[in-house]
């Protein structure tokens, strides 16, 4: 890494008029910039978020995020609720995955807590995460592909393939989105052997849609002219700014909680972690697919090997849980990157301080940086390929 | 050759648009009004009361205003006041009830807490999801008579569930019973064994108190 690599970043705050891609302008016809303020009710920005673009004709020469539209107060309502009353609000953070978030807090909790968790719901618990990084890499495939043009053909094969687990989560937790199923200590329903087998048939049948998919969009020259080389991110820069998950690793940086951190069972299964070579917004989707593929592997192993047995900590209580005073952080590969989250106890029943580290608002931060010199309509493909949830990222 | 992925794709649209006439497997929309959705039995959204009877439903209500619930609630949606007086319950025992017991429903995000935490079984998810109100202050506002619904309906809803419940409250009620049976008996044995041995207070057995213990049911 040369010093180079470590020069600061264009900071939404800095002037990045002087980007290193402003082209040359030597044209007698040249007007001024143009300020486009896009969002928050901008149907490509994924929800309330706005970006403040500067414009030289189409290309961008400054891009200032604003975020902040969706801020609701999480932690400080998590500060002012029982740890047990804050599970709920967790799924609302990530409203696509709220298993894995679920996941996240309950792990920070039980580190708090000094609780340990039986097999089973360690398995079930990495069934449910696998699972909803399927839901949410083909939601992130599926809107990529809208924000590419291709309107909703492709978004619409991927909810299909979503629906289907969003009904088992249903079958399951009796809601699609907002699961609630992680408990301190284990899981809240045991899933009956038909469930299972269900689950197991969806998973089997999985590849299948994966290689439709592909066929139909991976070698599809617009796709490709759009997104190759489009919206490159190196991989010294992305470490420098804290990026996780699939952005990092389109990168070429090997970085992945499961592997680094191997909280739960993921050490006892058998994946590899896809790793890309460009950094642009190509190798960010092929991650996705990638990943997903991954997923299927990770999900047949724990159906294989899902040992029965209880699914809850006899120790653990739900009312009146006071964990002893001290800090925990709890980590997990979301599929969005690493979601954490830190918590302090002083011995009462609401977390002193209660902290997320969310992957999302932390990805967005080198969206200047990825967007500088590509046009207006790439700057919707990149923030696309970053994958945001405004729910995790305002709180 | 440049353009064959764009065939290859529309190939795979093509087949999904021809499959979506025929292939069940590619026909999932469905079309909500006229086809009612199949609600898997897990599904929830917002709570109810349970009575145990249905044609006295204030009067049956399993909940005695412990309040759990109310200080459990994340969005802090419930609201309950404590009755002055006590009714008796199904074993007989006298309870407080709810004197006002509110959920509104407009700030409840069904997140089922309130049934996890409910040692009385008295608040279960329901299943409606077709809500709606002309006023949006008071519409929402559920008071216990609309919150109220009888167990019959919770066994139609969540039948497993139901079921389980009910096993588990008929045991603790018999028992509750058994135990109040053996207090009168108990009772009963040391009444009659008081003027056989008229022994100083002091050297008796320590007789049941009669205060901690439930009173036998009255005949309902």
């Amino acid at each position: 890494m040369s010093a180079a690599d470590l020069s600061p970043f264009n900071s939404p705050f800095a002037a990045g008029t002087a980007g290193p891609s402003v082209r040359a302008v030597k044209d007698p016809f040249h007007g001024d910039l143009l300020e486009v303020s896009m969002g928050p009710q901008h149907p490509s920005t994924h929800g309330v978020f706005r970006m403040v673009v500067t414009l030289d004709g189409e290309i961008i020469v400054k891009l200032k995020p604003v975020f902040g539209y969706l801020h609701r107060n999480h932690e400080k309502i998590a500060e002012n609720t029982s740890y047990l009353g804050s599970m709920p609000y967790t799924d609302r953070l990530d409203y696509l995955c709220s298993m894995t978030t679920n996941w996240a807090y309950a792990l920070a909790v039980e580190k708090l807590a000094g609780q340990a968790v039986p097999d089973r719901a360690q398995y079930l618990r990495i069934i449910m995460a696998e699972l909803t990084r399927l839901v949410n890499h083909s939601c992130l495939v599926g809107f990529l592909f809208n924000d590419l043009g291709t309107s909703f053909t492709p978004l619409l094969y991927a909810f299909r393939e979503r629906e289907k687990i969003l009904d088992l989560f249903e079958s399951l937790t009796g809601s699609r989105m907002m699961c609630n199923y992680q408990r301190f200590g284990g899981c809240r329903v045991d899933p009956t052997p038909e469930w299972l087998a269900a689950a197991s048939r969806l998973v089997d049948n999985f590849p299948r849609f994966l290689d439709e998919y592909e066929t139909m969009l991976t070698g599809n020259e617009i796709m490709l002219a759009r997104t190759q080389g489009v919206g490159v991110l190196d991989a010294a820069k992305a470490v420098n700014a804290g990026i996780t998950g699939p952005c990092l690793r389109a990168s070429g940086y090997n970085y992945d909680v499961r592997k680094v951190d191997g909280y739960g069972f993921y050490p006892r299964f058998d994946f590899r972690v896809p790793l890309g070579a460009h950094g642009d917004t190509y190798d960010r989707y092929m991650m996705r697919v990638l990943e997903m593929r991954e997923s299927v592997k990770i999900l047949q192993q724990a159906f294989r090997d899902l040992p029965a047995g209880p699914i809850m900590d006899p120790k653990s209580k739900l009312r009146g849980f006071r964990p002893k005073a001290g800090e925990a952080y709890g980590r997990t590969e979301s599929p969005k990157g690493e979601l954490g989250f830190f918590l302090v106890s002083d011995g009462s029943p609401n977390p002193y301080r209660y902290r997320v580290r969310p992957p999302t608002l932390i990805n967005l931060t080198l969206l200047e940086d990825m967007c500088l010199g590509h046009t207006i309509a790439d700057s919707v493909v990149i923030l696309g390929s970053i994958d945001i949830v405004l729910g995790e990222v305002d709180r | 050759m440049l353009g064959s992925g764009i065939i290859k794709g529309l190939a795979v649209t093509a087949k999904n648009f021809v499959g979506s006439y025929h292939d069940p497997a590619r026909m999932v929309t469905e079309q909500y009004p006229e086809e009612r959705p199949k609600l898997p039995e897990a599904y929830r959204n917002f709570p109810f009361l349970v009575t145990e009877n249905a044609t006295d439903p204030m009067g049956t209500l399993r909940c005695v205003a412990c309040q759990i619930c109310e200080k459990e609630c994340p969005p802090q949606c419930i609201y309950i006041e404590k009755s002055k007086d006590k009714k008796p319950d199904a074993t007989g025992k006298p309870q407080l009830y709810p004197a006002v017991f509110a959920i509104d429903t407009s700030v409840c995000m069904s997140c089922q807490i309130c049934v996890e935490v409910c040692p009385f079984d008295a608040i279960k998810m329901d299943q409606v999801f077709e809500v709606a109100a002309t006023n949006r202050f008071t519409g929402l506002l559920l008071n216990r008579e609309q919150l109220a619904k009888p167990n019959s309906y919770f066994h139609q809803i969540h039948p497993t569930d139901a079921h389980e419940v009910d096993t588990r409250l008929a045991a603790e009620r018999k028992a509750a019973e058994e135990k109040a049976k053996a207090a009168a008996a108990a009772k009963a044995a040391a009444a009659a064994a008081k003027p056989a041995t008229p022994a100083p207070a002091t050297a008796t057995p320590a007789a049941p108190k009669p205060a901690a213990q439930p009173p036998t049911p009255p005949t309902a």
